[in-house]
């Protein structure tokens, strides 16, 4: 990628910082949550997109995020500052043991991506059974006194300052991603993406970078649910670990475009507003069921008649040039 | 005790033959278009549904409504291969992933339209009978069901052997490239196939449409299960997917009865862990079956 065209994305994310302070808190816990979709998404395109391994599982480091933080807070009055990354370190642990254990055993492809499913929901069912977490009864945090808050110190704080936070937390994920991509190791995991025996051959340490890879995904994982967590302030199982959180997750970055560091913040874009409209619609016309729908049919229809997703199809459309190196890469 | 141990095996080798049926489904899918179905869980649920509604208009049980359930899904199994599943054959494995995900969550959301959030419950004294057979008390429900469901899979298991059609299948889920070569119309075959899988989920749904409330939310335990069975059985094996329905049911009624009833569900991921790792393509699939 040339360097110029990276300025966009900067301005882009100048103006959505600058943009904090005028919008009201509506649109602030709108965008938090596009950009905490975003951020997953470019967690999670991170193994799939560019190392090419489905994860159908990624609510599982999303819990484990969630629940360090929190109850590490709440429990031993542990600030998230320690909380958040010690939940990464947890999640990237688990990652990296799992993704071990089934490159070790030769689990590939589908089998794969359903061993992801088997450990997320091993744990949410561990978490469904234990007292000390809330099990499905969920885990509360203290509501924080305003007068005393320090947002910065506790990291919770009113609507602008979730805003900021998970503005932050998107753009150094983007930024991280774009130097991944541009390293040793994103070369390496795109040759495993694409052959994986060619790529051992020329001698890519293929085991390393997959759980390099899912270690990293992971823990970035973990950083958002830490985050989340302290956001949504009740934890359940269900909710953070669940089934339908690994796919709400992935939603995103496939529908925005696989393999691209800006695909899952333009899906996110996309997803989140989308996701609301047809709740709001359902709500207005009292139907129990239509949010569900509309949103089945519209991710059908991008997927459907948008192969590549959003943003390569947006960039064909509104730069002939851009398009043109993209199919060259 | 030993009664009421050898009763819970027994409820649990009656629900492992439904789980089966269900995986059979899934697992006939995949072995002839290599596609995971997703939203299986959601036919399943739409075959309770129908169990439902056609209990409610005819008061009939539901083992003798699980062929209008089955024919039903089967064409609704055949319009969506024909119409949309079609397109996605050829593309990556994601991108058919979030196909289904998707037709999950419309088929979800047109449950919801239709029927609403609440259970719906089959409540009739007759589905509270119990067969006496020597120390075993059978629930009449369960009984019905499993025989339902081993009705449903020998048919299917004679077809496959016996028909022209079902020759058809199974030799393009051998031989994709000879079964063209030798003149089966393949787009045909993954309709009918489609059709037969999504019929096998919607008449297990029929069938156990006494024993669970009803409600959308449940496609995703379905969806798991099936998961489970057919990769302990083996991805894409017929006599995988039996005998890992059987298994599945068993633990899952041991680990309730001689453990705890909240951990049944971890004793069978556990399970699933094992088999993952100690046999990846399953206890009865070949290697050649994955993908």
């Amino acid at each position: 990628m040339k360097a110029g065209s990276r300025w966009p994305a900067y301005a882009f994310f100048a103006a959505l910082a600058a943009a904090g302070p005028l919008l009201d808190p509506f649109w602030h816990s709108l965008l938090t949550l596009v950009f905490f979709y975003a951020f997953l998404g470019l967690a999670w395109n991170l193994m799939m997109g560019v190392a090419g391994l489905l994860s159908l599982g990624h609510a599982l480091y999303l819990g484990i995020g969630a629940y360090a933080t929190a109850v590490l807070s709440q429990r031993y009055g542990i600030t998230p500052w320690l909380g958040i990354p010690a939940g990464a370190a947890i999640a990237a642990a688990a990652g990296a043991v799992t993704t071990w254990l089934g490159s070790r055993f030769a689990v590939r492809g589908v089998y794969f991506a359903l061993l992801t499913i088997a450990f997320a929901e091993l744990l949410r069912v561990v978490f469904d059974n234990w007292g000390f977490v809330g099990a499905t009864g969920g885990f509360f945090l203290k509501a924080v006194d305003p007068a005393t808050n320090v947002p910065l110190v506790s990291l919770r704080g009113n609507a602008l300052f979730f805003y900021c936070a998970f503005l932050v937390l998107m753009v150094a994920g983007y930024l991280l991603v774009e130097r991944l991509l541009a390293s040793r190791w994103g070369y390496w995991w795109r040759s495993i993406r694409d052959d994986e025996e060619a790529a051992r051959a020329l001698g890519v340490p293929a085991l390393r970078c997959k759980v390099a890879v899912v270690a990293i995904s992971a823990a970035m994982t973990a950083a958002a649910g830490g985050l989340f967590g302290l956001l949504q302030g009740s934890l359940f199982p269900d909710s953070v670990m669940g089934m339908r959180m690994s796919i709400e997750l992935l939603i995103a970055p496939i529908i925005g475009g696989l393999g691209t560091p800006f695909g899952p913040i333009v899906g996110a874009i996309f997803v989140v507003p989308m996701m609301e409209l047809s709740n709001s619609l359902g709500q207005s016309t009292g139907i129990y069921g239509v949010n569900t729908l509309i949103y089945g049919l519209v991710v059908l229809a991008v997927i459907t008649f948008m192969p590549e997703g959003l943003w390569p199809q947006v960039k064909r459309w509104f730069g002939p040039g851009e398009a043109r190196r993209a199919r060259g890469a | 005790m030993t009664e009421l141990y050898l009763n819970a095996l027994a409820g649990g080798v009656l629900i492992g033959v439904v789980y089966a049926l269900i995986a059979l489904g899934l697992t006939i899918i995949f072995g002839v278009m290599r596609v995971v179905n997703f939203a299986h869980g959601e036919m399943v649920v739409m075959g309770m549904y129908l169990g439902y509604w056609l209990w409610f208009a005819t008061r009939l049980p539901p083992w003798l409504l699980m062929p209008a359930a089955a024919a039903a899904l089967f064409l609704v199994g055949y319009a969506l291969q024909r119409a949309i599943v079609n397109i996605f054959i050829d593309r990556p494995q994601h991108a058919q992933f979030i196909l289904f995900i998707a037709l999950a969550l419309v088929i979800t959301g047109l449950h919801l339209v239709a029927f609403g959030p609440d259970p719906k419950p089959i409540q009739s004294p007759d589905m509270m009978r119990s067969y006496h057979l020597g120390p075993l008390r059978l629930d009449a429900v369960r009984v019905q069901a499993a025989l339902g469901a081993l009705v449903l899979i020998a048919a299917l298991l004679v077809f496959l052997r016996m028909s022209n059609t079902g020759r058809a299948i199974r030799a393009a889920a051998d031989n994709l490239v000879g079964a063209q070569v030798i003149g089966i119309r393949v787009r045909r075959v993954y309709a009918i196939t489609a059709g037969i899988g999504m019929a096998c989920a919607g008449g297990a749904g029929a069938l156990i449409s006494p024993m669970f409330d009803t409600q959308p939310f449940i496609a995703t335990d379905f969806t798991l299960i099936a998961f489970i069975v057919v990769i302990v059985g083996g991805l894409g094996s017929l006599n995988g997917a039996l005998a890992g329905g059987i298994l599945i049911g068993l633990a899952e009624a041991a680990a309730a009865v001689f453990v705890s009833p909240a951990l049944k569900t971890i004793f069978s991921y556990v399970l699933l862990v094992i088999v993952l790792l100690w046999r990846p393509s399953g206890l009865l699939g070949d290697k050649a079956a994955r993908p």
